[in-house]
């Protein structure tokens, strides 16, 4: 067991994986030399050379489209995309081929492969560094989309991303590299793709996030709780593509009431589908509408106001006393 | 001087060995066997014959809308022909001699045509991608099975195709660039047919070739006759040998003609005119290389008959096969659409199957569900 960052325990995950199977490759722009813009790969280019660690030209669709290539040949590459806001130039390769080729084949190539890319606001970035754009690839067949929340769940999902026999785009939240520590075991763990997890027990609202904003929904939970004596239960998403109604919908029939969390923009956003999915699933156990806490649908602001665009504690313990009063 | 010209490692050459007479350049001609020269023109000519037969089938609805071939042919049998099978074939959608040569069968490519998914199935052991619509997507994957390539340690190559349309679109560009900053073993063929759907080539570049866009990435490029199937084998053979040398990828535009509309759903007539066409069939691949053989003593003009009867023969029965697996209840089952989105089926699409499934029995009352769904496919077939 060791404490780290979550930065420290994506690298952890990647080296892991590199080292346990020469299959895997890193590929993508500054990964090599100079270890990631965010030191995501540090150490890797020393440890496992040229051939494995690939400092690529700049170009997003070839860095996947390549990825893609040599994921049908064999390898199981994780390519980075240094900034969310850059990968629309590569969506093209993930929803025509990567998601595609089981289906078009009948099953015959495959690629396993993962991008990842961090995304999210909140470290005062310039213009195109900080959207949240994980909706996209939900809307996608065939891709997987995880968002971790801290360096275990950060390091096991990963670990799952790269043994996942399907295409998985990995987002990770930019904020929480180094926002707090947290001990990591020894031994390799993974998390099974698809599932959520209850981050906190409790009874009178359920309250549904993942990645940043999960910190936020966390705090809120804590001042309901220490504040107005409501339990909420707080679920972590973890996986936005495929999505685990059954954890979203058991919390619900319980709780009767629910808010959902994202930094991504309201419309078509990941809480949408969550409030439909309870909606289809338990419509009649609800005593109050479904809540969306969310960045608005606006492009993100610069850094100077996006304060006042990300969802913050305030605003959700706010959404969660509406909707327990309704 | 401050000024002066910068010595580039690249010319761009045109090659071409056979003429529209069927005469070869003596000191070009390529030492292919007889039986490797027979092979050549079986798969050519039973490409040119599917193409024709598929678009009678389309005429009458028995498939959907398809990008015609003929005329594509030598383009591409001259350089798959310079593969071994262990090599990797990434296609585009006008390549049917080669696909045909490397193994697919022509009723699973009138499956993908007539909108089965199965059309796409690659036989077991073809070192195939599948068709790729998205025209220069296909590149990077050529590029990164490439780059795959050497990182295994394996000695193969890819050979990958592209139009001239696909030219103008990035993906080609980063393609070109990957493989070359990589020394990634690609041959990228480029089937300048001179028209995407409508716009002539003159409309997608000021360039003078496609080839010379080589230069700007470091690597070969040679522009060939692309009617002349002798031609593209020795260029594809050259750089099939750098390529596996180490040497990395090369660049290979075939010139032809597309004298077929776009797909079947074009028409020509609102763009070019027909004796621009009848210049370029006078030109056609097949007809000068079967005067090839003939002048070669591979062939008699009573040979080329009896291989022209065993080529349509073979068609035949493929057109049957197709037929039967077209109304077969498992190509036909809806059900099917779920079966490849995941590795696994996750809880909530098994939920969406779940409800198709509902819907096809309710549809179907008492009758079976499979003799339903076949029904209802026919239907909106």
């Amino acid at each position: 067991m060791a404490e780290m960052n979550m930065a420290k325990a994506i690298n952890k995950a990647l080296y892991e994986a590199m080292e346990r199977d020469e299959r895997v490759v890193v590929l993508g722009e500054d990964v090599g030399k100079d270890e990631g813009v965010f030191r995501i790969t540090e150490g890797l280019h020393a440890k496992f050379g040229d051939k494995r660690v690939i400092d690529t030209p700049l170009a997003e669709s070839a860095i996947v489209g390549t990825s893609i290539g040599m994921a049908l040949y064999g390898l199981r590459p994780v390519c980075e995309i240094q900034f969310s806001g850059f990968d629309y130039y590569n969506y093209h390769q993930l929803e025509s081929h990567a998601a595609r080729f089981r289906n078009r084949t009948r099953g015959r190539l495959t690629v396993p492969m993962v991008m990842r890319a961090p995304y999210g606001g909140g470290i005062r970035a310039l213009e195109h560094h900080s959207e949240s754009r994980e909706a996209i690839y939900a809307h996608t067949p065939g891709l997987k989309v995880v968002i971790p929340s801290g360096p275990r769940n950060a390091r096991a999902l990963l670990h799952a991303a790269i043994q996942d026999p399907d295409a998985v785009v990995y987002y990770e939240p930019k904020a929480l590299y180094r926002a707090f520590k947290e001990d990591v075991p020894d031994q390799i763990e993974t998390l099974p793709i698809g599932q959520a997890q209850i981050v906190k027990k409790g009874s009178n609202i359920t309250l549904i996030s993942y990645g940043a904003s999960l910190r936020n929904t966390l705090e809120a939970a804590e001042i309901l709780e220490e504040e107005h004596d409501i339990k909420a239960e707080v679920i972590d998403l973890l996986s936005i593509a495929p999505l685990d109604t059954e954890t979203i919908i058991d919390s619900v029939k319980k709780t009767g009431r629910a808010v959902v969390v994202h930094e991504g923009p309201r419309t078509c956003g990941i809480g949408a589908e969550v409030v439909a999915r309870i909606n289809e699933h338990v419509l009649l156990y609800l005593e109050a509408p479904v809540k969306r806490v969310t960045g608005f649908d606006v492009v993100i602001p610069y850094f100077s106001k996006e304060k006042a665009y990300l969802p913050d504690a305030d605003r959700i313990v706010t959404a969660a006393l509406e909707t327990l009063e309704f | 001087m401050p000024r002066k010209p910068i010595d580039l490692p690249y010319k761009i050459e045109h090659l071409s060995i056979l003429d529209e007479h069927g005469d070869v350049d003596k000191e070009l001609e390529p030492k292919l066997s007889a039986d490797d020269l027979k092979k050549m023109y079986w798969f050519m000519l039973l490409a040119r014959r599917t193409d024709e037969r598929m678009l009678n089938l389309q005429r009458q609805g028995r498939i959907g809308t398809f990008p015609q071939t003929s005329g594509h042919e030598a383009i591409c049998m001259g350089s798959i022909f310079a593969i071994k099978s262990t090599d990797w074939n990434v296609p585009a959608y006008r390549e049917l001699a080669g696909m045909l040569y490397r193994g697919w069968p022509i009723e699973t490519i009138l499956l993908y045509w007539g909108g089965y998914e199965e059309g796409n199935r690659i036989p077991d052991k073809v070192n195939d991608l599948p068709y790729c619509v998205p025209v220069a997507s296909q590149l990077l994957h050529a590029a990164g099975i490439g780059m795959a390539m050497n990182i295994k340690g394996d000695k193969n190559v890819v050979v990958t195709y592209f139009g001239d349309g696909s030219s103008s679109e990035g993906d080609f560009h980063e393609a070109l660039n990957f493989a070359s900053v990589f020394s990634a073993p690609v041959i990228f063929v480029c089937e300048n047919n001179q028209y995407a759907i409508s716009v002539p080539i003159s409309r997608q570049m000021k360039a003078e070739t496609i080839a010379q866009r080589s230069i700007a990435y470091g690597i070969p490029g040679i522009r060939v006759d692309g009617n002349d199937v002798l031609a593209m084998y020795v260029a594809s053979a050259e750089a099939v040998e750098r390529a596996r040398a180490g040497h990395g990828p090369s660049l290979i535009e075939g010139l032809t003609y597309r004298v077929t509309p776009h797909t079947t759903a074009d028409d020509p007539k609102k763009y070019r005119s027909e004796d621009e066409v009848k210049e370029w069939v006078n030109r056609d691949c097949l007809l000068r290389f079967s005067k090839y053989l003939v002048k070669k003593g591979v062939y008699s003009e009573a040979d080329l008959k009896k291989v022209d009867e065993e080529v349509d023969a073979k068609i035949k029965e493929a057109v049957k096969r197709f037929e039967e697996l077209a109304k077969s209840e498992e190509l036909l089952d809806p059900m099917a659409m779920f079966d490849y989105t995941y590795a696994d089926i996750p809880p909530f699409l098994q939920e969406q199957r779940d409800e198709l499934s509902g819907l096809l029995k309710k549809e179907s009352g008492s009758g079976s569900e499979g003799k339903k769904q076949a029904e209802t496919a026919r239907r909106h077939g």
